[in-house]
């Protein structure tokens, strides 16, 4: 038991300790770092954080990232709750070939379909628009939610939507009185997991969005590492603020969090 | 009766409305994915600069990637990233849940720290670890200073050894995520397998070995044929730490397509490179349909 510890203690020590060795480095100057680049710092200066918000313009693309993540949350959820609610409870010769269809969209490579994609996108003058990198979220991120609601859905007794039927209630009624209701743990898990990834995500973000007025706070973070290279207390400054929400949310939800983040290697 | 009445419901019922439901979900991936996919097969056969016309010419540019050393480069990289995920983090994170789920007191701290790294963004991922493995500041600069050199290290200078210097840190954030998937595996594995196995004598490896593998082999299964597809369509962290270089020592066909359309519009090249890994991908999810239906048990 004593020897299980251990190992899970230099394990622990392994994940967290490069995120802490970024907390001490957020409160160094350049000059401390040169001399003491991983221990806690000596002489804690908070001025990096200010410092970092201004010259990484965190204000500007923490506002766009917020848009573009509630703009993706709130059409998957609608998008992916409307499909499966069609897939659990509608019975129609499509389902097979929509449902192969959400396994195989999970494992299509990017590459395969981005080029005609930004293609498409600059004929529609959808390049450079927040909308135009919302939809793309809607269409990558759908797949995975519609299959995970769709269990959801499918676990829910059939009981209540019958009676509500032979009640005289239409399809829609069904739909956003009874199994609507019914669903909100799985849909919450689903927003959460579409939200992060939407959150996270880096190989469109930086494809769609140029200006940097426009850019998230992934890849504006990525071009601010780029011209700061040689001040690591800035960059680490600036790599706490993005990751702290993210901590913070993690432990209030933490089994949502593991619950759908499992699941996605399990169900897709 | 009353499941009788609910099918007479249905039947009787538009059979446009499931349709109907399903249209923003078929319409954007439409837009987004088959339509662009599609579109993607058709310009692998032209050479196109990614605006303008495309010119038609065949099967080209399948010709010219036998020929060519970077894409070879690439592809081999990506069978070498595809052994090493197979096996480092699979392992690793084999031991820790099977060490885990022995563990009361404290198992919700150790796999929210395993899990933490996973979630957090990839750019800030990578930022810590090019401080990290940085030549004049990070650990390896330090060891030296203090007399243990044999960490020195160009990690993402030098070629031989780029590519598992990327494929440590993107392990780094991936393996926590196995820990968690395993360990929901192992718990449900009836306890009293362990019990006549402990009666019977067995060593914690035995059981490990006899027990707990067995027990969870349609996850191992399936994370093992994930993992396999996700490390031909790896491209974040080789993106962000190296774009494939140094001289292309950790170029991916992920990064190689990327850069051949976005920074050398050569668009037609490109979408034939993609095509290649969705056949490569394609392949795989077969032999492992096939090998299933042959009876093995996976």
């Amino acid at each position: 038991m004593l020897l299980n510890y251990v190992v899970l203690t230099l394990l622990l020590c392994f994940s967290l300790g490069p995120l802490l060795i970024l907390g001490f480095n957020s409160l160094k100057g350049n000059l401390e770092i040169g001399r003491n680049p991983l221990g806690p710092p000596r002489q804690v200066r908070w001025s990096n954080y200010p410092e970092a918000w201004i010259r990484g313009s965190f204000a500007t693309t923490l506002s766009n990232s917020l848009i573009i993540t509630s703009g993706t949350i709130v059409g998957v959820l609608l998008i992916a709750g409307l499909a499966a609610y069609a897939l659990s409870r509608l019975e129609f010769r499509g389902t097979p070939v929509i449902m192969f269809y959400l396994l195989v969209a999970g494992s299509l490579p990017f590459q395969l379909f981005l080029v005609p994609l930004f293609f498409l996108w600059h004929r529609l003058g959808l390049v450079n628009t927040r909308i135009g990198l919302i939809i793309i979220y809607w269409a990558i991120f759908s797949p995975f939610a519609t299959l995970l609601l769709r269990s959801y859905m499918m676990a829910l007794p059939r009981e209540l939507d019958d009676a509500a039927r032979v009640d005289g209630a239409n399809e829609w009624q069904v739909f956003s009185r009874v199994v609507l209701p019914a669903s909100t743990p799985g849909f919450l898990t689903v927003g959460l997991v579409s939200g992060l990834s939407s959150w996270n995500e880096f190989l469109f973000s930086l494809t769609f969005l140029h200006d940097s007025s426009l850019k998230t706070v992934i890849t504006s973070y990525y071009a601010f590492v780029d011209r700061f290279s040689v001040n690591w207390g800035l960059t680490a400054a600036g790599g706490v603020m993005m990751i702290l929400p993210i901590i913070v949310i993690f432990l209030l939800l933490q089994r949502k969090f593991i619950e759908g983040f499992a699941s996605g290697g399990l169900k897709a | 009766m009353k499941n009788c009445r609910f099918k007479l419901g249905v039947s009787r019922s538009n059979p446009l409305i499931p349709w109907l439901f399903l249209s923003p979900l078929l319409i954007v991936n439409i837009l987004v994915i088959l339509g662009p996919g599609v579109g993607s097969v058709y310009f692998a056969l032209t050479k196109w600069s990614g605006l303008g016309a495309a010119e038609f010419i065949g099967l080209a540019n399948f010709a010219r990637m036998l020929e060519d050393p970077v894409y070879h480069k690439a592809l081999t990289n990506n069978v070498k990233w595809t052994i090493i995920f197979l096996t480092v983090p699979i392992a690793m994170s084999l031991v820790a849940a099977y060490l885990l789920s022995a563990v009361k007191k404290g198992q919700l701290v150790f796999r929210l720290a395993f899990f933490l790294p996973y979630v957090l963004p990839s750019v800030v991922n990578a930022h810590i670890w090019q401080t990290l493995f940085h030549p004049f500041r990070g650990i390896g600069a330090q060891l030296r200073k203090a007399g243990y050199p044999f960490l020195d290290l160009k990690f993402f200078g030098d070629t031989n050894i780029v590519l598992y210097s990327i494929a440590f840190v993107d392990n780094w954030h991936w393996w926590g995520f196995l820990v968690v998937v395993f360990l929901a595996a192992m718990q449900g594995i009836d306890p009293s397998l362990y019990e006549a196995a402990r009666i019977d004598g067995a060593n914690r490896f035995a059981q490990f070995r006899y027990i707990t593998i067995p027990g969870i082999r349609p996850t191992l299964v399936f994370m093992m044929l994930m993992t396999t597809i996700w490390s031909f369509l790896v491209f974040d962290y080789i993106y962000i730490l190296t774009q494939g270089g140094p001289a292309n020592a950790s170029e991916v066909l992920g990064t190689y397509a990327y850069k051949l359309a976005f920074t050398r519009f050569e668009a037609g090249y490109a979408a034939a490179v993609g095509v290649t890994m969705s056949i490569i991908t394609g392949m795989i999810v077969s032999l492992f349909l096939y090998l299933r239906r042959r009876g093995w048990e996976i």
